[in-house]
């Protein structure tokens, strides 16, 4: 049936695997009417999809240096592309975007902004100058072309601790589905993610990560985009959504203005025992805050996401692995067209759930009616036995008002379908891609660790005589280290999915981003400014945010310039130092000189060589 | 000028062209929310609008069109890859 190369049948391939997803899913609807339980096909979506997953993985094995550092620099643009949004989108994309629309509205929406227009930097700047260079890892280019092991070890520190900070998330949200799908403890669930995640990694690296990555982004869009047109279809809002929605956010304006919009007293929220984390609705769904300070705001965190994209190492050597330059610029492209179709379609997802919530002429509304009739709803009731919801009568009237409602924003694209009445299947596929979407991300990001510290601090620093075989050992072995740390600090929760994500992208922008591209940009940027630079702006950068972070040591933000935004102080830093010791100290050699020419050029050979 | 000169200078000029729009579509439209918000588009508030779909489809739209001109600085100058150049 499938001639030829195997890269040749890639369309083929796919094309028979979405189908036999979607018979899948027909297969348990069919199941589903037949009477079979809603837990048993909760359990069958997670375990047949990760079972996919895990043979794409064995079948993906590999011995050979670039086939595991780079899937072997032939990975069609397309292809590249939705590996790179699976990769992309984390489980704080998939399960928790829509759920801060829900409760943030227009000024949540500068992480769409943000999350998106950072691939402009990264095809103009920096994606195909990375590819031209040819390689490994993305110390391996700051390593090169500013040479030796400090300034390698400097990117390998920045890498390890943004990346570090993101798998954690990762892990803790592949924990919840898990534990929730399969009815297991969340504490067990991490460790049952980890194994998932591994079994995708282990055996081929990049090469296995890739193609378990297109497999990931097929099942995690499918079931994002199946319940929007559902819902919207099912109640007559509209054929195709995203067109055709406008209505509805008119109507959510006029329920806030019904309802009104109260922000509850802390003290209010402590006394009716709301548990931590669960939020009301208290900001208007497409009402833009006036003044100066809110825009500051909302650009500020466009900012740092923009900018931290472009120095994420796990996005950023997802371009190494393209047959050449030309297809690195189109695969950025083509990634954030794969990226747009889930990101465009969060905001209509977050309407139609907050609308099937809300509006009392529907027959799902909860708001404004007896407490004592919401309490006997099935979703309302599962969800606050595992304490994800909250009802608190601050009146004491027994009628739910918009500020007594309570959910955890992570749980709102979770419990949609069940909020809007949709047979359990359509949850059963919401969880499978969740899962999707949390072990993409998580194995892109393990990898780009375990690569960094086999290929730049053990290959390239400590033993550059290793064989192969030694290497890519140690690359296996360092893969479940880190996954079983961030699978341990999962395990003790310490921040929500969102808060940790954010993060990730500040560290990976005080440190990487100027190196990076200045690196190629600035051909006067020598060694001694870059380590400056990084050294100082990861520094000024953590140290604002603990200055800045409530739980560290809470002082007032500088300019608005919060914990989530820390990263304008430590790339600012990164650049100033950087510029001052590069101009201080000579410049680079002649040969470095040509390096930098020959990169800004497409054509010709990589400046490492095939296998390095 | 050398050839590869000129190339960088052409490539330098697109990469600042790119990142001017890309600042349009990223910054300045927010800065004027609040006042976007009175106008709207498909019946959605135009800020909300850019927000959910219209700067994200921009900069979809954005990167091909720069990939494209690209390319063709790249063919003008003789610097395209040929095959096995790896």
């Amino acid at each position: 049936m499938f001639k030829g190369k195997f890269i040749d049948n890639l369309p083929k391939i796919y094309g028979l695997y979405t189908g036999g997803f979607l018979v899948f899913i027909i297969l348990m609807a069919i199941a589903e009417q037949a009477g079979m339980d809603a837990k048993t096909i909760g359990i069958l979506f997670v375990a047949f999809t990760v079972c996919i997953y895990a043979i794409i993985g064995y079948l993906s094995r590999t011995v050979q240096v670039d086939a595991y550092y780079v899937a072997g620099r032939q990975v069609p643009t397309v292809f590249n592309g939705m590996a790179t949004a699976a990769d992309w989108m984390s489980g704080a994309s998939f399960v928790a975007m829509a759920g801060g629309i829900y409760f943030g509205g227009y000024t949540y929406m500068a992480f769409l902004i943000g999350w998106t227009g950072g691939y402009v930097l990264v095809s103009s700047l920096l994606a195909p100058y990375l590819r031209k260079f040819g390689c490994y890892t993305v110390p391996d280019f700051i390593g090169t072309r500013y040479g030796g092991n400090l300034a390698r070890f400097c990117a390998v520190v920045v890498l390890a601790l943004a990346s570090f900070t993101y798998v954690t998330a990762q892990i803790n949200a592949t924990g919840t589905i898990a534990s929730r799908a399969l009815g297991i403890p969340f504490e067990l669930g991490v460790w049952v993610g980890l194994v998932s995640i591994l079994l995708c990694s282990m055996l081929g690296g990049m090469r296995a990560v890739t193609w378990t990555q297109v497999a990931q982004y097929i099942v995690l869009i499918i079931a994002y985009l199946i319940p929007i047109f559902w819902m919207s279809n099912k109640n007559g809002m509209g054929f195709f959504p995203h067109f055709m929605l406008g209505e509805e956010v008119a109507r959510l304006g006029e329920l806030e203005a019904q309802f009104g919009l109260v922000k509850n007293a802390a003290a209010d929220i402590k006394a009716a025992g709301v548990p931590g984390g669960l939020k009301s609705i208290a900001l208007p769904h497409a009402g833009v805050p006036d003044g100066a300070m809110a825009a500051w705001k909302f650009i500020s965190l466009v900012i740092c996401m923009m900018v931290g994209t472009a120095s994420l190492p796990h996005i950023l050597m997802r371009y190494f692995t393209t047959p050449s330059v030309k297809a690195a610029r189109k695969s950025v492209a083509w990634s954030l067209f794969f990226i747009a179709l889930l990101y465009t379609s969060a905001p209509m997802l977050a309407t139609l759930s907050k609308l099937q919530l809300m509006d009392p002429n529907l027959a799902t509304g909860i708001i404004g009616k007896p407490i004592a009739d919401v309490m006997q709803i099935e979703w309302v009731n599962s969800w606050m036995n595992v304490k994800q919801a909250f009802i608190a009568d601050f009146n004491g009237d027994g009628v739910l008002q918009l500020n007594e409602w309570f959910m955890r924003g992570d749980v709102v694209v979770l419990a949609t379908p069940e909020v809007a009445g949709l047979p359990y299947v359509i949850s059963g596929l919401v969880a499978a891609g969740g899962m999707a979407a949390a072990m993409s991300t998580a194995d892109g990001l393990i990898l780009a660790i375990a690569n960094a510290l086999s290929h730049d601090v053990y290959y390239k620093i400590i033993d550059p005589k290793a064989d192969v075989r030694k290497r890519l050992l140690v690359a296996r072995a360092l893969l479940v280290i880190i996954g079983a740390a961030g699978a341990y600090i999962a395990s003790m929760r310490i921040t929500s999915i969102l808060g940790a994500v954010a993060w990730a992208f500040d560290f990976a922008m005080s440190g990487l981003f100027f190196p990076l591209i200045l690196g190629v940009w600035w051909k006067r940027a020598t060694r001694q400014g870059a380590i400056a630079g990084m050294i100082t702006g990861l520094a000024s950068g953590t140290a604002y945010l603990i200055y800045v972070y409530p739980k560290f040591m809470g002082n007032p933000a500088w300019l608005g310039i919060d914990h989530l935004r820390f990263g304008i102080i430590g790339a600012s830093v990164c650049l100033v130092v950087m510029v001052v010791v590069s101009l201080m100290t000579p410049e680079p050699d002649s040969a470095t000189q040509k390096m930098v020419d020959e990169v800004r050029i497409p054509s010709g050979k990589t400046i490492l060589g095939k296998q390095h | 000028m050398s050839n590869k000169e000129k190339h960088w200078e052409k490539t330098k000029g697109l990469m600042i062209l790119t990142l001017a729009i890309w600042f349009f579509f990223g910054y300045v439209v927010f800065m004027f929310g609040s006042s976007l918000n009175a106008a709207s588009f498909l019946g959605y508030p135009l800020a909300y609008y850019m927000c959910a779909q219209g700067s994200i489809v921009a900069f979809v739209i954005l990167i091909f069109w720069f990939a494209n001109r690209q390319e063709k600085i790249d063919e003008e100058f003789g610097f395209t890859e040929r095959e096995g150049d790896d």
